[in-house]
């Protein structure tokens, strides 16, 4: 049950060869074995999850399954689940257990699918590091002294140590794609819009994106299928049709035109990850891919846009959090303001504070055209680029992220250090683009990602792109020799 | 951009957040890092161009006004840290 991809999962369920109830105890019982190492998960519901895999059983008994029946899938703790405690990986939201589900939560029950517990998260998605989550730092599986990457870090060190199949996480500046490069798996932000933000608790709305993390491309289509739905209670969800993301893996990429910007191996890109890119590239190559030169020359620019934008929309979103309708209350005050300043100040973790009080200088009275305005106007450049480069290319490949996973407290206390982390994913957020990051290879023992940017609405050429990469390699197959 | 200790009173209450007087000297560095990254957009010409607020440019979808779900209080009103009957209870606003 370890290794086998989700549609083997699906078939074994089907054929009998297991049960969902020993599936699913089967990875709660791993969990149970490496969480207190790893603490990859926060809140784990072994009965919810063995009465959901129960019910699967049924409809599999009865012949009603669909692809996803009987598969336990882990889920960062930022969507809420009906009656599961959902954190956020805050203090603020500590004792919250959601009343409603998010969509995403929705259309995984409809498919049948497992919750098999809430994964950590860097506080509000705010880190590159899980090292700001209330409920401690993660653990990178291939070596326990390392960063898994973040925010979705639980997720990430999850699939890597293959305590679940497969996990969700979101990306807002790179957390899917990051935290995959770092810890060895395929994760997919896909276009904004396409997958409902509908109860998944809001960092930056303009730029959350939910998707797959699983250990292959294959897997991260059937999960796309799932997640993927037009959504009325989110009015920036798309109306996009229907699509099936499994068909087009199979596709010829003969002839695929491969866009390489310059601006991604530029200074700050660590060689050996560079040489590791350079390969993978080359792989491409050999299988009928050409090369093209491309530029998004304001590619530098997308940390100091980011770092504006994403703080300006989570001062506005995390206003919410007043100690009054949900969520913590500082014990002893004076009145009301009272109230709301020491809620505010035990409740949030120091990188939200930081990111709040930027977000509320940089809308403050006399500097929302210097720097809000001046922010959205930058991202339409770098969208622009984008744009551009697709003319001449159909896929873009770079680095997920400039080095391999780093050691945990390298870079906690430095916040511009942990922002260069996501140099090369921001921008795709920025522009609103489909990205994934694959296994390419290996550092000293730690793994590194290749990204894939598609055009609007490309996932699926996309996953049959990052697919044929793992028909010819074995890099996304590898687990962390310190976890059995 | 630098960010000073006054700055950080004005953006703290703004915020509605308390900072210590030893939080208040550490963020100032921090902030004023991140204000000096942030200062990087301000080379690059942008007259003209429209600022980007949806990725797709689409409008707001509109729908009816209608009730989709039911009375969802009894749900609801367990999450708050205060409440008498149907009410949020906070301290006293209006002498």
């Amino acid at each position: 049950m370890l290794n086998l991809s989700l549609k083997q999962l699906s078939q074994q369920l089907r054929e009998k060869a297991f049960s969902s109830e020993e599936l699913t105890r089967f990875f709660l019982d791993r969990i149970k074995k490496h969480n207190d190492r790893l603490n990859a998960f926060i809140t784990i519901n072994e009965e919810e999850s063995l009465s959901m895999a129960k019910k699967a059983d049924i409809t599999i008994a009865n012949g009603n399954q669909s692809l996803f029946t009987g598969i336990p899938i882990a889920q960062k703790d930022i969507f809420c689940a009906e009656g599961w405690r959902t954190t956020c990986g805050s203090k603020m939201l500590e004792n919250f257990v959601a009343p409603y589900n998010a969509t995403v939560i929705q259309n995984f029950n409809d498919a049948g699918a497992i919750n098999l517990g809430k994964t950590n998260m860097d506080e509000f998605a705010m880190g590159s590091s899980n090292e700001t989550s209330y409920f401690g730092a993660v653990k990178n599986p291939w070596n326990l002294e390392y960063v898994p990457g973040g925010s979705s870090g639980g997720s990430a060190s999850a699939v890597a140590a293959r305590l679940a199949p497969a996990a969700t996480g979101t990306d807002t500046g790179g957390s899917i794609r990051q935290p995959a490069s770092l810890c060895g798996f395929t994760g997919l932000k896909p276009t904004y819009g396409l997958v409902s933000r509908y109860g998944m608790i809001a960092f930056a709305s303009s730029l959350d994106q939910a998707g797959p993390m699983a250990p292959s491309a294959e897997d991260c289509a059937m999960m796309l299928n799932v997640m993927a739905s037009h959504d009325i209670k989110d009015s920036t969800s798309l109306p996009h049709p229907k699509e099936d993301y499994m068909t087009s893996l199979g596709d010829s990429i003969d002839g695929l035109r491969i866009g390489i910007p310059k601006e991604f191996f530029g200074e700050g890109l660590d060689s050996e990850v560079q040489k590791i890119i350079e390969d993978a590239i080359l792989e491409y190559q050999k299988m009928g891919a050409e090369i093209v030169d491309i530029s998004l020359p304001n590619s530098e620019l997308a940390i100091p846009v980011y770092y504006v934008i994403a703080p300006a929309e989570a001062s506005s979103n995390l206003s919410r959090y007043d100690g009054v309708r949900y969520g913590y209350r500082t014990k002893e005050y004076d009145d009301l303001m009272d109230m709301y300043f020491k809620t505010r100040q035990e409740g949030f973790g120091d990188e939200v504070k930081r990111r709040i009080l930027i977000g509320t200088y940089v809308l403050s009275a006399g500097y929302y055209d210097a720097y809000y305005l001046k922010a959205q106007k930058i991202r339409q450049l770098i969208s622009n680029d984008f744009a551009q480069a697709f003319q001449k290319c159909d896929v873009i490949m770079g680095p997920s992220a400039p080095s391999a996973a780093f050691k945990a407290g390298e870079k906690k206390e430095d916040p511009l250090a942990m922002y260069l982390q996501d140099i090369y994913t921001i921008s795709t957020n920025l522009a609103g683009l489909p990205a994934m990051s694959i296994p390419a290879g290996f550092t000293k023992d730690l793994p590194v990602g290749l990204q894939l940017i598609g055009n609007y609405f490309s996932e699926g050429h996309l996953l049959n792109v990052a697919h044929q990469f793992q028909l010819s390699t074995e890099w996304h197959r590898k687990i962390p020799k310190e976890i059995d | 951009m630098t960010i000073s200790q006054e700055d950080i009173k004005k953006i703290a209450h703004l915020a509605r957040i308390n900072i210590s007087s030893d939080e208040s000297i550490l963020l100032e560095k921090k902030l004023t890092g991140i204000m000096e990254l942030i200062d990087q957009m301000q080379k690059v010409d942008t007259d003209g161009v429209e600022p980007m607020s949806h990725a797709l440019n689409i409008s707001q979808p509109l729908r009816a006004d209608q009730v989709t779900e039911s009375d969802i209080r009894k749900k609801t009103m367990p999450l708050a840290p205060e409440t008498q009957e149907s009410l949020f209870i906070v301290p006293q606003v209006i002498e």
